[in-house]
């Protein structure tokens, strides 16, 4: 077995600061700095506390009207998610329905090519197809246990207003899904995807008119129905608790993979990659890992959204994380060929994972992208979303440039297939012919 | 139930509004767009002269969460110009309206800028207090104490959904008045005044002496004069900033914020 592939500098951003361990649960943060010789060092990706920290970054940045719902919302978690009743229908749901565990796939032939070994955690084969699900079934048990009617959501490339809008169905509520206007034009079939659903689709025609846009829009609805309404956000972002609930939603994906890999390889692989955008799969993935193994950690973001590696600290959408911005906080549009990464931001925990050094930021470009998604396809038979095809993109050149080396074992998180993009890729290489 | 046990020296803002709230006057802070045009300036000393007993100065930034549409188009337009916190600052430090400036902004531009940079940028530039929509009371804190220090009020909010139990403590943090959000929503125009924007003032007078001013949904001259049966005053942005958009200019605000000022009086 080759040694693990160098863990390269950690990636920062900013100036160095001091490292914050993170707060164990109810603790008040800044007594526990005080007190944390004594006591056993708490999980990397642990819970966040009543604060919603991770680190220096996260919080609660919310209007006043909010607020409330947040606390109630954080409190309905804490009880479901210490009640086995809830974990037992929301695992029941995700087998039944959901098409749970997903499986590993070792790409034979993907990994002749590439020289490193290649297995992919097939979140591409869930129910909607996409990780999306995870989470939306389990939003969706919260905001019913909540006694809430209505479910809202953004989406940018459409998975997560897909899934909000199949979870709707299955409960029984009405679905309203905020989409900037040049997505729903990018992505039109799940629009009527969507709207099959019973979902109503709302075109958001403010600032870029793309994913950041689509969830102002969102916390806008949600402070006019915040009493009768869940706002069921797709990532591991927003307002405390949505980082750590979603992320606890997606852990399912690292949960399972640790134990397949253990039962593949009968070790850990090397490298666990995850795209990200606002980050939910990458999380998902890396919470099975962080903590429980020394596997290197890579979040693959689009280079025209990479707010780990070109943003700064800033606070937007309910959170303090690391963002693309302009010197005096003016937030600034990104841009990607991938609707799901086109995100000037990414959850708060990431920018906390990448400060400590867990995990590293790296990013991919369109062009790479467009060359991972075809040569998946043709040598797997696999098509990747184009938001997943960023993580094998990395791969494919880490690998072609000695960073990853030959015989290194790496585990991609497939979050999600790539019908919906068949449309827009056929354009663009059509373009060129 | 009355004001804080700390007994605390009350800013420059506060007095203002509570030496005229004494004396039996309604309280009208009407609500611009910093940057909107090259006449913005102009309307701050026509709103002065109308009767405005303070203004909120917005000051544009890109993601405006809890504006509606008017004031999205404002701050657009503003951006669009080159509005930048610094040049807003350094525009007011040129202007004396004869009444408190408070600005209105996102928290991102002042953690962007430095608590005490841009705390002490307002205090030169003649800002008395600062409205900050998305810091809420948990997140308030490192920021509030920098701007007491150089006079700037932190005004907080409290909205129809916040509990009694809140209350109180928003009460005890807020400085210069408490604003009461009228109505569960994005700022914006509405034909009907809100329930809740006098159930809301009502229950905030039940935890502090602090002055109660009502906005978000508060449009006309009849609603103003409603709303403070029961609040000390209001906040009016949206009807005013859609005027300026359709070009109406220092003359067309003066003479909106002259009929608001007339009803609260009549009323």
């Amino acid at each position: 077995m080759a040694p693990p592939p160098g863990r390269s500098a950690p990636n920062t951003f900013g100036a160095p600061r001091q490292l914050h361990p993170p707060c164990p649960p109810h603790s008040d943060c800044e007594l526990y700095t005080m007190t944390t010789e004594t006591t056993t060092p708490a999980a990397i990706m642990g819970d966040p506390g009543p604060t919603g920290r991770f680190g220096e970054f996260g919080g609660r940045y919310v209007p006043e009207a909010l607020v409330p719902a947040c606390i109630e919302l954080e409190a309905a978690f804490r009880d479901a998610w210490a009640d086995p009743a809830f974990r037992d229908e929301l695992d029941s749901i995700l087998r039944n329905y959901g098409g749970r565990p997903t499986p590993v796939t070792d790409c034979g032939r993907l990994t002749e090519q590439l020289g490193v070994r290649v297995l992919l955690k097939r979140e591409d084969l869930t129910h909607t197809g996409s990780h999306k699900l995870n989470n939306v079934i389990g939003q969706g048990l919260l905001a019913r246990r909540m006694g809430k009617r209505k479910l809202i959501a953004e989406t940018g490339a459409g998975q997560h207003g897909v899934a909000t809008a199949t979870a709707a169905a299955l409960f029984g509520m009405e679905c309203i899904v905020y989409m900037g206007e040049v997505d729903t034009q990018r992505q039109e079939l799940n629009v009527f995807r969507m709207e099959l659903l019973g979902a109503t689709v709302v075109p958001v025609t403010s600032g870029s008119r793309t994913l950041k846009d689509a969830v102002n829009e969102a916390l806008r609805a949600w402070v006019a129905s915040v009493d009768d309404t869940h706002y069921c956000l797709g990532s591991v972002m927003g307002p405390h608790p949505y980082p750590w609930m979603v992320r606890e939603f997606q852990r399912v994906i690292g949960d399972e993979a640790r134990e397949q890999t253990r039962a593949l390889l009968g070790t850990d692989p090397d490298v666990v990659v995850a795209c990200a955008g606002g980050g939910s799969n990458a999380a998902g993935i890396f919470a099975g890992f962080a903590d429980a193994t020394s596997s290197d950690l890579v979040a693959v973001e689009a280079s025209g959204g990479a707010a780990v590696t070109t943003g700064i600290p800033g606070v937007l959408h309910g959170m303090r994380s690391a963002l693309i911005q302009d010197e005096a906080g003016q937030i600034l549009e990104a841009e990607s060929i991938s609707a799901g990464l086109d995100y000037p931001g990414i959850g708060p925990e990431h920018a906390h994972l990448a400060e400590l050094g867990r995990a590293r930021y790296e990013s991919a470009g369109d062009e790479a992208v467009l060359e991972a998604f075809q040569l998946l396809a043709r040598t797997e038979g696999i098509l990747p979303a184009l938001e997943s095809a960023h993580a094998l993109a990395w791969v494919v050149a880490a690998a072609a440039s000695g960073e990853l080396e030959p015989g290194t074992t790496v585990l991609v998180n497939l979050s999600g297939r790539g019908d919906k993009d068949v449309a827009q890729v056929r354009d663009i290489l059509r373009g060129r012919a | 139930m009355s004001a804080s046990p700390t007994i605390r020296t009350p800013g420059t803002l506060e007095s203002a509004l509570l030496t005229r709230r004494d004396a039996g006057h309604k309280l009208l802070i009407p609500y611009i767009t910093a940057g909107l045009d090259d006449e913005w300036l102009l309307v701050l000393e026509a709103l002065a002269g109308a009767g405005a007993d303070a203004i909120e100065v917005g000051v544009p930034f890109s993601d405006p969460m809890i504006d509606g549409a008017v004031i999205q188009e404002s701050s657009l337009r503003a951006l669009e110009r080159g509005t930048t916190p610094e040049g807003v600052l350094a525009d007011l430090s040129r202007v004396d309206v004869g009444v408190p400036l408070v600005v209105m902004t996102y928290y991102n531009l002042i953690y962007r800028a430095g608590h005490a940079r841009i705390a002490g940028a307002m205090h030169q530039s003649g800002v008395r207090g600062a409205i900050i929509p998305d810091l809420p009371l948990e997140e308030v804190g490192g920021w509030a104490a920098v701007a007491d220090l150089e006079d700037v009020a932190t005004v907080l909010l409290v909205a129809p959904s916040t509990p009694d139990e809140r209350i109180g403590a928003i009460c005890e943090r807020s400085r210069g008045f408490v604003y009461a959000v009228g109505r569960m929503g994005v700022t914006g125009e509405q034909a009907v005044l809100a329930d809740s924007a006098r159930e809301v003032a009502g229950r905030i007078q039940a935890h502090t002496d602090l002055p109660v001013c009502v906005g978000i949904g508060v449009s006309t001259p009849d609603q103003a004069a409603t709303v403070c049966e029961v609040a000390d005053g209001v906040v009016v942005g949206s009807a005013l900033v859609r005027r300026l958009l359709e070009g109406r200019g220092p003359d067309g605000a003066a003479e909106f914020v002259g009929s608001l000022r007339a009803a609260m009086d009549a009323g």
